[in-house]
């Protein structure tokens, strides 16, 4: 098989318990990274996809595009959707549109998935670098 | 005056002016859960009447349900000073304190729902008064409370599984007591207790057609507890509870037997609940009600209950004088204030926002000064209800003596506010000045000229000081928060009862449900020695 | 004394108030009652991740600078700002959003919570509609039918459960946690045989169907409580459930409209609904015009997805209707810990919950054009101030860029992507651990925060800073006033 199987699906955003912890801990937190830089993929996706799991994967929609981790789905089944939690790297790629009510669309966006071999993750001072090109501050 | 320095002193010239006292306001829903939630409900009624930011005053929005600052000018504006928050759950307490925290210009207090609160029924079940006395007590302490007050006592708590009791007798839903032991027993805890006011009730049955009985079976049910000149029970927005008749179509007045109860009983207060015709948004804690109001006008409704205590309902409501029932309650609230003779035994109010805003104080003034006004607005009303009114029987027209006692004098001493309400030695300086010369206006002819100066003050002192003039306010102060400090003899008996309890029956914590003292700004607590 | 107790948990909208807390040495050692946020919140607050010195950007570089310089500079910014947007707040006290408004009002800026992003739509569906809820402690002692749609507490609320639902001790409703441990045993043991069947019969691995049919289960119909769940996901919570609904994606307004008309006796002529045979929804219907105190509680799966504030509609709608068959009642499950504070105090001082806008003098409300992502997207504010939030992170890009692009003002205790991309960043005191405050439960049950520690040298309160904030930005008018 082949990895460079594209993989249409519905991008759902929201929250887990793992994201909830690194935020308290900080949002620059390894917890958060681990938490956040992800998304859930349904095991049969995955299959489709050519790859196991754990790989790095990048997630298209025509409000743009990211880089995350892509974990088999704890939450299986469900073919065709895949979750991210709420973040800075999901938020690259979600709908602004807020249909004139104030509330930006943040599920159910229709979105492509693809293997991206070696390409690493950007880390969050990386993606904001890149997304806002303004010098994000350094801790330490 | 004692100890003011002559020339020290700022001299006002109200040479041909009206001078009172500071006006009272005993039962006007200006902050808390329910206010809120209802100002969230309804942004369509403030973007008719919104207040700019000045360089002394904060902006805000009216219209029926103002935001905390424009209630406080606004009442100042009219000239009054107090004001009582009538419906707080014990639960949200910290809540309304942090509104009135907000609400500039005026001293006012807030008294705690306690009807349908679970100690209250429990302990009633058991007969323990004096029991109940003291956990009473550290309810208003804690909550920094003023009153004891009742809403469709026993309903709420059937409401919680969406029932209700129609009766002072019905057996409430899994406590074995009526609503009638209800009243009875918290007059009794009031009268323990010593309390300044008296128990504040809010009847079964209100806003039913035929409920007139209810309210005075209820007068009936303490006549036994009388005690001398003090009147043991307040019966609010009585206008609500005045009704005969076996539905909408049959409604009618039962203003005549109730002021005539009342003209031969002094054990009783009650104030108007008068109808305004215009746009506003009930909001009572009484559930079932709002629930039945709901589906009467299909317009959004709000449910709000309060775990072990109470519940709360909200629903907008328009009164209009084409309207055969809303004609009607607009004329019993006038029939009532008419008919009962002494005025220190009803006050002027309109339940704010549930008869219509507070802002509508003047032309109820009008009303009772003038029966050409009463005449100009019966042209306009409905014409069965117009017929049906007793209003064109009614010759009487208050004097400003008694409209004084009507608007603050009546309404301090039923408080028990001694500092309020009069312009005495022992007086707090709040100070109302509007501009009619009482000499030269014959309010009967000019209700115009007098709706006028009612809406905006000429002056309007708070504690000594110049705060609105001619109806602009000149300077924002903050007023006091009132609240009842009950020393019972044995407290600690009380704490350690209600800790063991606290967790089956809330859930909060026992030590974050107190409100305390860093949620009032400016705290005026009055000691009060309890019998138990 | 070795532990403080009924201390309020500054995390979610649950605000559990009955966490006890061991302090050592000035320092929080030990966390009792709390969830795994509640003591990542508690033991990892001074972190490495804490911010501790007021930064301003000079040169392109964030640097250090004293507490007045950030505070100044602040003013500054606001004061000559055409159209600040002040957001954020759901995070913080009470006490400081009313200074927050106070300021917002002064500089005539637009001030927005983050209930814009998160149940703003339904905000918007109660002004329509109106609500039928209750405090938590009613669902406690009264509900016999618990639903929870769109939102997995398991992850985002863990105690809910359990305090406040199916798992907690009530007057006239019992906890359902002995059954729920005995169900999880029977799924256990289940697990392993279907593993040894797999390994026995390799190639026929039991699959599922992509929308998962479930019949409802016979303990649907037992005594005591229930719980049903409806979500996209089997989510941790949806394995708790009796009842687990998996609605088809964006079909969430289908099924509720189906239930409204199933509760008012109507035939729906159609074989399923959003994935879920309409038998299937006729005993649920049933189920809920049967209980004696049902109560739904809903999240961001009803807000977000498709349809938004019309599936809000849809959900107050079928429990108001509800209503007039048995006792019902409806929350929204709110996310930060004080988001329904911010919404209380926003509506008492401007008669508007969120979207607030000073900018002609007096408050005007209308989400759409006057809430945060809005004005950005229009890219009309030209300076921010965000206390307590993390827009960068949280807001779709687009929006982010135009913060970003403008001068931006932050006060956080902790460095997030918002104070990384900030020109004035104002580190404060954490509420609820090293300063007091006031924050409102989901249910809009006010409770205290605690101050437990000192805060770290220097710190203070969100509400401290903007009152300086605000005296300085009045310095600021007097003079020019003054001067012209």
């Amino acid at each position: 098989m082949t990895s460079n199987q594209r993989l249409q699906a519905i991008l759902i955003t929201g929250r887990t318990i793992d994201q909830g912890v690194g935020k308290e801990k900080g949002k620059t937190s390894k917890e958060y990274f681990d938490g956040v830089a992800i998304c859930h993929i349904d095991p049969a996706d995955l299959k489709k996809l050519g790859v196991k799991g754990n790989v790095n994967v990048q997630i298209s929609t025509i409000y743009g595009s990211v880089i995350v981790k892509a974990v088999e789905s704890p939450r299986a089944p469900h073919p065709g959707i895949v979750y991210m939690p709420y973040g800075p790297w999901a938020n690259a790629v979600s709908d602004p549109d807020t249909d004139s009510i104030g509330m930006p669309s943040l599920k159910g966006i229709n979105a492509e998935i693809e293997p991206i071999g070696d390409k690493p993750v950007l880390s969050l001072s990386e993606l904001l670098k890149s997304q806002f090109g303004k010098e994000p501050y350094a801790l330490h | 005056m004692k100890n003011v320095s002559d020339h020290r002193a700022k001299k006002i010239d109200v040479s041909g002016m009206i001078v009172m006292p500071g006006g009272v306001d005993i039962h006007s829903h200006i902050a808390g859960s329910e206010v809120n939630t209802g100002r969230l409900l309804r942004p369509e009624d403030h973007f008719k009447d919104s207040e700019c930011k000045t360089s002394v005053t904060r902006s805000g929005v009216g219209y029926s349900i103002p935001s905390t600052f424009t209630t406080g000018y606004r009442y100042a504006r009219m000239g009054y000073t107090t004001v009582m928050n009538p419906s707080m759950p014990p639960l949200e307490a910290k809540h309304t304190h942090e509104e009135l925290n907000d609400i500039p210009m005026i001293d006012k207090a807030t008294y705690p729902l306690l009807g349908d609160w679970w100690f209250v029924l429990e302990y009633l079940s058991q007969g323990n008064i004096e029991e109940l006395a003291r956990h009473v007590a550290w309810m208003i302490s804690s909550t920094k409370g003023y009153a004891i007050k009742i809403v469709n006592p026993g309903g709420l708590e059937a409401w919680g599984f969406g029932h209700n009791v129609t009766s002072l007798d019905d057996q409430i839903p899994h406590f074995c007591i009526t609503p009638r032991e209800i009243i009875l027993g918290l007059c009794r805890v009031n009268k323990l207790l010593n309390l300044p006011h008296s128990v504040h009730l809010h009847t079964n049955n209100l806003g039913k057609p035929g409920n007139y009985a209810t309210a005075l079976e209820t007068m009936k049910c303490v006549e036994k507890l009388a005690n001398g000149e003090k009147p043991v029970l307040h019966i609010t927005h009585c206008q609500f509870s005045a009704f005969t008749g076996d539905d909408w179509r049959t409604l009618g007045s039962g203003a005549e037997e109730i002021a005539k109860y009342l003209n031969g009983h002094s054990h009783i207060t009650i104030d108007m609940g008068q109808v305004i015709f215009t746009d506003t948004t009930t909001m009572t804690a009484d559930g079932p009600f709002q629930f039945g109001l709901y589906g009467l006008t299909g317009n959004k409704w709000v449910n709000h209950d309060v775990e072990t205590e109470t519940s709360a309902g909200i629903v907008p409501f328009h009164y209009r004088k084409k309207s055969f029932a809303h004609a009607t309650q607009w004329s019993i609230g006038l029939e009532l204030a008419l008919l009962v003779k002494d005025p220190w035994k009803i006050y002027m109010t309109t339940d704010h926002p549930n008869g219509g805003p507070f802002t509508a104080y003047p032309k109820i003034v009008a009303w009772l000064t003038s029966k050409k006004a009463r005449k100009a607005t019966l042209k306009k009303i409905n014409p069965k209800a117009r017929s049906r009114s007793l209003l064109p029987s009614i010759d009487r027209e208050l004097g400003f003596y008694e409209l004084a006692i009507m608007t603050r004098a009546g309404q301090a001493k039923a408080l028990g506010l001694k500092h309020k309400g009069h312009l005495g030695v022992g007086a707090d300086a709040d100070i109302a000045v509007y501009n009619v010369n009482p000499h030269k206006t014959d309010p009967s002819k000019e209700y115009k000229k007098i709706r006028k100066a009612f809406k905006h003050a000429a002056y309007t002192i708070k504690s000594g000081r110049v705060v609105v003039k001619n109806g602009e306010v000149l300077t924002p102060v903050e007023g006091a928060t009132i609240w009842l400090d009950v020393k019972v003899s044995d407290p600690f008996k009380v704490t350690a009862d209600m800790k063991r309890r606290f967790r089956e029956y809330w859930t909060v914590e026992y030590d974050n449900y107190p409100v305390t003292d860093h949620y009032l700004e400016i705290s005026q607590p009055i000691p009060v020695k309890a019998d138990v | 004394m070795p532990y403080i107790e009924s201390v309020t948990c500054p995390v979610c909208g649950c605000l559990c108030d009955d966490i006890r807390l061991r302090i050592e040495a000035g320092k929080i050692v030990e966390v009792k009652n709390g969830c795994a946020m509640c003591e990542s919140k508690f033991l990892g607050y001074c972190g490495e991740h804490r911010l501790s010195k007021p930064l301003l950007r000079k040169n392109g570089e964030l640097v250090e600078v004293s507490l007045n310089e950030a505070v100044k500079k602040a003013a500054e910014i606001l004061t000559e700002a055409n159209y600040p947007l002040l957001y954020g707040w759901s995070s913080t006290s009470c006490e400081a959003t009313r200074v927050g408004l106070e300021l917002a009002e002064e500089v005539g800026g637009v001030i927005d919570n983050t209930s814009t992003v998160c149940h703003g739509p339904s905000v918007l569906s109660v002004q329509d509609i109106g609500i039928p809820s209750c405090t938590l402690g009613q669902v406690r002692h009264r509900a016999d039918l618990v639903i929870y749609w769109g939102c997995d507490p398991w992850s985002a609320h863990p105690r809910h459960i359990e305090r406040y639902t199916s798992f907690s001790e009530g007057r006239f409703e019992k906890s359902e946690w002995k059954g729920y441990l005995s169900k999880t045993k029977a799924l256990i043991v289940k697990k392993k045989i279907e593993k040894a069947l797999k390994r026995v019969f390799a190639r026929q691995a039991p699959s599922l169907s992509p929308s998962v049919r479930r019949e409802p289960p016979p303990t649907l119909f037992k005594q005591g409580r229930k719980m049903i769940v409806v979500d996209v996901r089997r989510t941790r919570s949806a394995e708790t459930a009796d009842y687990f609904i998996q609605v088809e994606p964006n079909k969430d307004y289908e099924l509720l409209e189906a239930l409204r008309l199933l509760v008012r006796d109507e035939e729906l002529e159609v074989e399923e609904v959003a994935g879920i045979p309409v038998a299937y929804l006729e005993e649920v219907a049933d189920l809920m015009i049967r209980c004696n105190f049902g109560a739904l509680f809903f999240g961001l799966g009803l807000t977000m997805s498709r349809g938004k504030m019309r599936n809000i509609d849809a959900a107050l709608s079928l429990v108001r209707d509800l209503n007039t068959r048995t006792k019902f009642t409806i929350m929204p499950m709110r996310g930060h810990f004080n988001v329904s504070g911010a919404d209380t105090v926003f509506t008492w001082q401007t008669g508007y919950p969120y979207a607030v806008d000073f900018s002609l003098c007096y408050p005007r409300y209308n989400p759409g054009e006057t809430s945060a992502v809005d004005v950005l997207l229009r890219g009309e504010t030209d300076a921010s101030l965000i206390v307590a939030s993390d827009p960068v992170s949280n807001f779709p890009r687009k929006a982010a860029e135009h913060l970003v692009k403008n001068p931006l003002i932050v006060i956080d205790p902790h460095m997030n992507a918002t104070a990384q991309m900030g020109d004035v960043v104002i580190p404060s005191a954490l509420v609820g651990v090293e300063v007091e405050g006031t924050a409102y439960r989901m249910d809009h049950v006010p409770l205290p925060l605690k101050k437990v520690v000192e805060p770290p040298e220097g710190l203070i309160s969100d509400e401290e800073i903007l009152r300086k904030i605000l005296s300085e930005v009045r310095k600021i008018k007097t003079g020019k006033t003054e001067e012209s």
